[in-house]
């Protein structure tokens, strides 16, 4: 660095570092006194903390956020006689105001402001971002020479300019305005081919043909979701411990194609917060509820499910919160707002719309219900098929069976006594039944159900039976619809614990002998619960049968007599059945018992079953026995049988199908409403006050009908109401958010704040009339980009003019030069891959692994979450598409939104790390060596042709003659280094995973794949200009 | 005078008589060079960035070196000697130290829970006759050097929360760190180096680990300069340091250069005072693809120095490395020095995995501290070393299975210690009742930890703020008092 600029460096490193923070802004006194821009900043900032909206902490029962309230301390036109503003002037500190502790001060300006306002009379406002979007006039804009106006937008600006003396800036070159919009439209650079169509392009209208063809790029919904990505705290995780892989993606891919069908905004709006509730909800309308869905999942041990579940509610309110209404709703979680008028009592009324999903919070399942299946094209089509075969077998073997129908009775006689001949086991004659809590039912299949609530029940059985002799016994327990999930207990997960099961002979005469058990088997034993538990000497441990989920089988268990039992005349068997373990209402809830006389007694077969159902009387067999007889029926006849295992086999293929389909997370409501309460300082565990789901009172209500009222509200309620023309604040946040996008600078910086403490848009009338251009035009999309982008304000160059211009709008607030800054990280990965041909054109599906430093995830999860990076042109796939862990964001994605709550704002800072990326990152060197490839193979050229054609692809222009000076010396000096370095140069050209041209000289190609690297690393490259 | 200082004199002139026909930069350079101009800088080096407003008064610390322990140290195990508990070993908690308060979904209710005697002895030491236990045999030695916290106490029963409210003052992420705060607020003192830099580590084969969350050192709503790079335990310390194979560092020199000159011309031609901080931002990538390598090499460190720190010392990612690496980082100006160590959260391994917690932490930190002092560097270097919250004095398990013994998290009372950066030595702050459970005497509340933290560096920690969704945000929410009765 032989150059001045090392000089300073220093100091502009220390601006590059830590940045100076500034804000001072000063207004000339003459000015007229506008309320909402010169004194409630004040009131708000100064006031409203102790006399503000919130009551709980309101002093002296003031208020000044309200006309009325002001009113009690104001004398319009008579400051000297207000006792707000003697306060401010007070020499008493006990009466001053702000009090002195409080660390508020006002400027004597700030004070001179109040007086000059109280004297003009007081008048009072609404909060501009309050106030209904009306119809305003364009105003006259002077007539600039270099400086048309070609839309509204421009008349507005210029206006605005004239006023401060400052002149508009001239369009900018051509090929600054194709690369400038390709990249806010697209994300991507102009091809040179585009390039040099453009500027050959003279009819008038080119510009406008260049916008409308890349508003039609598939492209550009691709630039258009990561912002909204953004705000809907999109990842292809859970976050928090565990970090679990969810599949949310389709419903990212619906976000792109919804930007490019130009899906209108107020639809796109009301179909995410509330697709499943619209009559005859489509697919599609279900499938962007996701948006909702997208929230951080806390899946760690020792967690409270109904925080975790509060926690996601309060998430999905206050994204809507931020998204539409451009409003902090989080600080109402615990209080009423401090500054805009929103009360913790609306807080939870908003709460209560997002507050009827039956998610409980439990777990950490990153498809938790309820869920969408999301088919591609192709597995629909399959799907279609395979139902469709199913359905035509179903009707071959409905009609088959019809002709074989006749001779099932003949079947089930004969089957009967075949049956009777095999079977070891015979089901017990119940003659006694009692549960100590419960009442009792012997059913037609001889099986026993018992009705009990009890935390802990016994049951004792008496029976005869007519086995002579008995060597063992078999307990089936039997589900049942009545018992939890239809499974064998009422317990909570449908299992029981049997801790005792003990047989005796009973005589009648009051004597009783107890049979020894010799051993027992079961078709399940829970870890811990063996069989032999339930006639062991511990009357705590016992039989059960829970399989990690909710209990969905029957079970069966044997017992085997140490001696064979012979019953005579008079005598029957007593069984009692214990269930004492602590597991509440672990009892079974329905079973069989039978005896045999088998030498072996073994564990039962379906035959068994059969047997009983034969047996039974036809006019009391049960639905699901009549069933079984008759497929078994069935199943005898050759030609019903084949055809059943290919129902079958299609069956287990649409099922494969199905378990592959992505699940996306979606909204839905239970059935009936889940009850909303405010919540004490915002905790679960506190709930006060019940509150029905409302929209709050500050801003208009739907036009009124009678299914927005009260009870009946629900999520479309909310979503209509927030499209509905009377709401002032979604048009305008919305209108704000696409301005940011292409503008650089929201027209209101603090993007995520429309409320009081959120900035008074330089340009409001602008602001205003975009936001009613917008919602007129029926919410299009493409439309209000267009308008931007053809405007004379987004044309001009980003040139700084002069110095004394510049000083009076460093940040380009009043738009008098187009703006310059530097693309998101997303974006210059973008550019590096489609500039150098690298970028593969696969777009959606789910997301990629690309190149990543090693161990960076194994480091974050203590090896837990393993990289495996892709291959071949996933690698190469659109930023959009790389898969977002949510403990550990892509590396290469510096300066993005977290992903873990949503981000509307913009981040856009400088430290040496990111320099360090694009100039080391594998991507970049990889695309540095690609670009050179591409050039070089070129043919027969000069090297500035070469270097020209490079900055073609990266800048979509030529270099300057200067430029060229410096990258051919640069060229030049590089191929002497590489020449004495050949090692260092194979190295160079190896790295990434597509291969190398090695028909290329490696010298050659090292040097100039550093050349390119340079120039993709160049500030121009960086920036959108 | 310092090389930098010299620069700046050097542009002071160019910038009032020389180069001045686009501005470039000037705007924002002005504020920074008012303030180095008028400022009596007592300082060895002066700070770059930061808020003109800062320090409010003179700063006892200059740096900071916070030793956390991610998990939660069982304060009455290592610091918090309690002969009582001893005493009452195997007993019930009486209730009325319980009350209705509550603990962890593992533990529920507390009540009828057992007590659990410290697992090893405790012994006094030093001048300040210290309780210090026999688990932590290094820093008893230099327990005069140290100062207690004994009444720490927090509001969050669950890690990744009660780490947030320790590091942030908030419990959930998107606030900003302490060390955020502090670079925000005193700027860097080094421009080849990050201000702010985060090390982890866990002892090996540990069970009880929490993940280590990026928002642990997240800027929250400060921009993202702010945030702490995170140093890596393996490959590059910091990603993308360096330079891809192939590319030497006199190659990427010479392409450097040749960027700047374009960048100029583009700065020559536009005015955008940015393209002179991206000239800046390329320099000082380069700087650092040199400094961090040199920081990186411990071979300038003696065989004595090296084994002060104890086994593991030359193996990054561990904690005795990464000690030893916040020694020569905040030698080389860094502010905020996090290193944290995973693995106290002992709920069924007291016995066994706290021995080795404790072996590989024990004699690093104390390490630090007495290397820092022997090189005149304690006096302004404020130590830290603690958990988010403490651990039950009553018993996690079964009595009769020492093997299994553990502590269940407990917000009620913990203790960390300070050393050097103002902190009087050889104290004891703050006291627990007899058996640890509640704070009896003088109680810290994490956000009066936080404003001493803050005082020791010369801020006022209700002035330092920040303003975001129309509020005044600062580290300490609207709470904490500086512990005065500890500075010295």
């Amino acid at each position: 660095m032989k150059t001045h600029l090392s000089f300073f460096l220093p100091f502009l490193i220390a601006v590059l570092l830590l940045g100076t923070p500034s804000d001072a802004e000063d207004r000339s006194d003459a000015e007229q006194i506008d309320f909402a821009r010169d004194i409630r900043p004040i009131l708000s900032e100064n006031c409203s903390f102790c006399h503000g909206p919130d009551e709980a902490t309101r002093e002296a029962g003031l208020r000044l956020d309200t006309e009325s309230g002001a009113a009690e301390v104001l004398v319009a036109n008579d400051s000297d006689a207000s006792e707000l503003f003697r306060r401010l002037i007070s020499d008493d500190a006990d009466e001053l105001m702000p009090p002195p502790e409080s660390n508020r001060k006002l400027s004597k300006r700030q004070i001179d402001l109040i007086r000059r306002w109280i004297d003009a009379g007081a008048p009072w406002e609404q909060h501009w971002s309050f106030r209904p979007i009306e119809a305003t006039s364009v105003p006259e804009a002077p007539n600039n020479k270099h400086a048309p106006i070609r839309n509204p937008i421009d008349a507005f600006v210029q206006n605005k300019l004239a006023d401060e003396g400052i002149s508009p800036s001239p369009q900018a070159s051509r090929s600054t305005l194709i690369r400038r919009l390709s990249l806010d439209l697209t994300g991507l650079p102009p091809t040179p081919e585009r390039v040099a169509a453009f500027l050959a392009d003279e009819r008038p209208d080119a510009y406008e043909r260049l916008v409308d063809e890349l508003l039609d790029s598939p492209s550009y919904g691709i630039r258009m979701a990561w912002p909204w990505l953004d705000a809907a705290r999109y990842a292809d995780t859970n976050g928090y411990q565990g970090d679990r892989e969810r599949t949310m993606w389709p419903w990212r891919d619906w976000v792109v194609k919804s930007f490019n069908e130009n899906l209108p905004f107020d639809q796109f709006t009301v179909w995410q917060l509330a697709g499943d509730l619209i009559p005859g909800a489509t697919l599609e309308q279900k499938l962007a509820t996701g948006f909702c869905r997208n929230h951080m999942i806390n899946g760690e041990g020792g967690r409270i499910a109904e925080e975790n579940r509060v926690e996601y509610v309060m998430d999905m309110s206050e994204t809507m919160g931020t998204v539409w209404l451009g409003l902090t709703l989080n600080c109402c979680r615990c209080h009423d707002h401090k500054y805009d008028p929103i009360s913790n009592r609306e807080y939870y009324q908003f709460f209560a719309f997002f507050n009827q999903t039956p998610v409980n919070g439990r777990g950490g399942d990153p498809q938790t219900p309820p869920n969408l299946s999301v088919p591609s094209e192709q597995q629909s089509n399959e799907l279609v098929r395979l139902s469709g075969q199913i359905t035509r077998l179903d009707q071959q073997m409905r009609e088959h069976s019809k002709t074989l129908a006749p001779r099932q009775a003949e079947w089930e006689k004969s089957h009967r006594a075949k049956l009777e001949k095999e079977t070891q086991w015979k089901a017990l004659n119940a003659v006694a039944v009692n549960a100590i809590h419960g009442a009792s039912k012997v059913l037609e299949d001889q099986s026993i159900l018992i009705d009990t609530n009890a935390a802990n029940d016994d049951y004792t059985v008496e029976a005869t039976t007519d086995v002579s002799t008995i060597t063992g016994m078999r307990l089936q327990t039997l589900r049942h619809p009545t018992m939890t999930a239809g499974g064998l207990a009422r317990s909570n997960s449908g299992n029981f614990v049997l801790t005792d099961f003990a047989v005796s002979i009973i005589d009648g005469q009051g004597g009783e002998t107890s049979v020894k058990i010799a051993s027992a088997d079961a078709t399940y034993e829970q870890n811990g619960f063996a069989v032999g538990n339930a006639f062991d000497d511990n009357p705590k441990t016992g039989w059960a049968v829970h399989e990690g989920k909710m209990v969905d089988k029957d079970h069966t268990a044997v017992f085997r007599f140490e001696t064979p039992l012979r019953l005579t005349d008079g005598q029957s068997l007593k069984i009692i059945m214990r269930h004492q373990s602590k597991h509440v209402g672990h009892n079974i809830g329905r079973f069989r018992l039978s005896v045999t006389e088998a030498d072996e007694p073994k564990l039962s077969s379906e035959k068994d079953d059969l047997l009983i159902a034969l047996q039974t009387n036809p006019d009391k067999q049960t639905e699901p026995q009549r069933q079984q007889i008759s497929r078994e029926y069935l199943r005898t006849d050759k030609t019903y049988r084949a055809w059943e295992s290919e129902k079958s086999q299609l069956g287990k293929q649409s099922e494969a199908i199905q378990k592959a389909l992505p699940k996306v997370m979606v909204m839905a409501d239970l059935p009936k409403r889940r009850e909303t309460f405010v919540l004490n300082r915002g905790l679960y565990n506190k709930p006060a006050d019940p509150v029905d789901a409302n929209l709050p009172e500050f801003l208009p209500a739907v036009a009124s009908d009678d299914s927005t009222q009260g009870d009946s509200m629900n999520r479309l309620t909310l979503a209509q109401w927030l499209v509905d023309p009377a709401n002032p604040l979604t048009a305008r946040v919305t209108v704000n958010r696409f301005w940011q996008q292409v503008f650089g600078v929201g027209l209101v910086k603090t993007t995520e704040d429309f409320g009081t403490q959120g900035e008074i848009p330089p340009q409001l009338e602008l602001l205003n009339w975009l936001a009613w251009q917008f919602r007129e035009d029926g919410w299009d999309v493409k439309n209000l980009m267009r308008l931007m982008v053809t405007s004379h304000t987004y044309r001009q160059s980003s040139k700084v003019s002069d110095r004394e211009t510049y000083d009076r709008d460093p940040d380009n607030r009043l738009l008098g030069r187009g703006s310059r800054h530097r693309l998101p990280s997303w974006m210059l990965r973008d550019q590096a891959l489609a500039a150098s041909g690298l970028l593969s054109p696969v777009v959606g599906g789910p997301s990629v692994n690309t190149y990543q430093p090693p161990g960076v995830w194994e480091e974050a999860s203590f090896g837990k979450k393993v990289y495996r990076r892709d291959e071949g042109e996933k690698l190469y796939r659109r930023s959009l598409y790389v898969f977002w862990r949510r403990i550990i964001a892509p590396t290469m994605f510096f300066d993005s939104a977290s992903r873990q709550t949503c981000t509307v704002g913009v981040n856009r800072t400088n430290t040496p790390l990111h320099a360090l990326q694009t100039l080391n990152d594998v991507t970049f060197v990889e695309a540095a060596r690609a670009l050179a490839e591409t050039i070089l193979m070129e043919g027969d050229l000069a090297d500035s042709q070469r270097i020209d054609h490079i900055m073609q692809r990266v800048l979509a222009r030529n270099a300057s003659s200067a430029e060229l000076d410096v990258l051919t010396n640069g060229l030049t000096r590089t191929r002497k280094q590489y020449t004495e370095n050949p090692e260092d140069a194979l190295q160079l050209i190896e790295v990434g995973q597509s291969p190398r041209n090695e028909t290329l000289d490696a010298v050659e190609h090292a040097a100039w794949t550093s050349l390119c690297l340079a120039v993709l690393n160049l500030d121009e490259t960086l920036n959108r200009e | 005078m310092n090389p930098l200082q010299q620069n700046r004199q050097h542009l002071t002139r160019r910038h009032f008589f020389g180069r001045s026909a686009t501005g470039i930069g000037t705007a924002a350079l002005a504020t920074l060079l008012n303030k180095d101009l008028s400022a009596e800088s007592s300082q060895s080096r002066t700070a770059i960035g930061g808020l003109p407003s800062l320090p409010h008064f003179a700063p006892k610390a200059k740096r900071v070196i916070y030793l956390f322990q991610n998990g939660a140290p069982t304060h009455v195990d290592l610091f918090d000697w309690k002969p009582r508990l001893q005493e009452m070993h195997g007993k019930p908690v009486p209730n009325s130290y319980i009350g209705e308060r509550r603990f962890s979904t593992m533990t529920g209710k507390a009540d009828g829970k057992l007590l659990l005697a410290p697992i090893e002895p405790f012994k006094q030491h030093g001048e300040s006759r210290a309780w210090v236990s026999g688990l932590m045999p290094y820093t008893a030695k230099i327990a005069d050097e140290l100062c207690f916290v004994k009444s720490m106490y927090t509001e969050q029963v669950n890690h990744a929360p009660a780490i947030n409210f320790m590091l942030s003052g908030g419990e959930m992420p998107g606030r900003p760190t302490i060390g955020a705060w502090l670079t925000y607020g005193l700027g860097s003192e080094t421009d080849e180096l990050p201000a702010f830099v985060v090390m982890t580590s866990i002892t090996k084969d540990t069970t009880c680990g929490q993940i280590f969350y990026d928002f642990y050192w997240g800027s929250g709503f400060l921009p993202s300069r702010y945030q702490g790079v995170k140093f890596r335990g393996s490959g590059d310390p910091v990603l993308y340091v360096s330079n891809p194979n192939g590319m030497s560092r006199e190659v990427r020199r010479g392409w450097l250069d040749d960027i700047a000159k374009i960048n100029e011309m583009k700065m020559d031609e536009f005015g955008d005072p940015e393209i002179a901080t991206r000239i800046a931002q390329y320099e000082m990538s380069y700087k650092m693809q040199a400094s961090i390598p040199e920081l990186a090499d411990l071979s300038s460190e003696s065989r004595e120095t090296l084994d002060l720190y104890g086994p593991g010392v030359e193996e990054p990612g561990t904690f005795a490395h990464n000690c030893l690496m916040a020694r020569r980082l905040i030698e080389r100006g860094c502010r905020f020095v996090q290193l944290m160590h995973a693995g106290w959260d002992q709920h069924n391994s007291l016995t066994t995995e706290l021995y080795n917690q404790c072996r590989d932490t024990d004699q690093s930190s104390a390490a630090l501290v007495m290397d820092l002092k022997r090189r005149g560097l304690l006096d302004d270097t404020l130590v830290i070393w603690g958990g988010e919250f403490g651990r039950t004095p009553f018993l996690q398990g079964d009595l009769n299975n020492r093997a299994r013994w553990g502590r269940d998290h407990h917000p009620y009372a913990y203790s960390l210690w300070m050393a050097g950066g103002g902190v009087k030595p050889g104290v004891s702050y703050g006291q627990t009742d007899d058996l640890g459970i509640n704070v009896a005497e003088n109680g810290v509340h994490v956000h009066d930890f936080q404003a001493t933290l803050l005082h020791l560096l010369g801020i006022d920690h209700e002035r330092l703020t920040y303003r975001f969704q129309g509020r005044q945000f600062r580290l300490t929410d609207v709470h904490g008092h500086a512990v005065n009765e500890i500075l010295a």
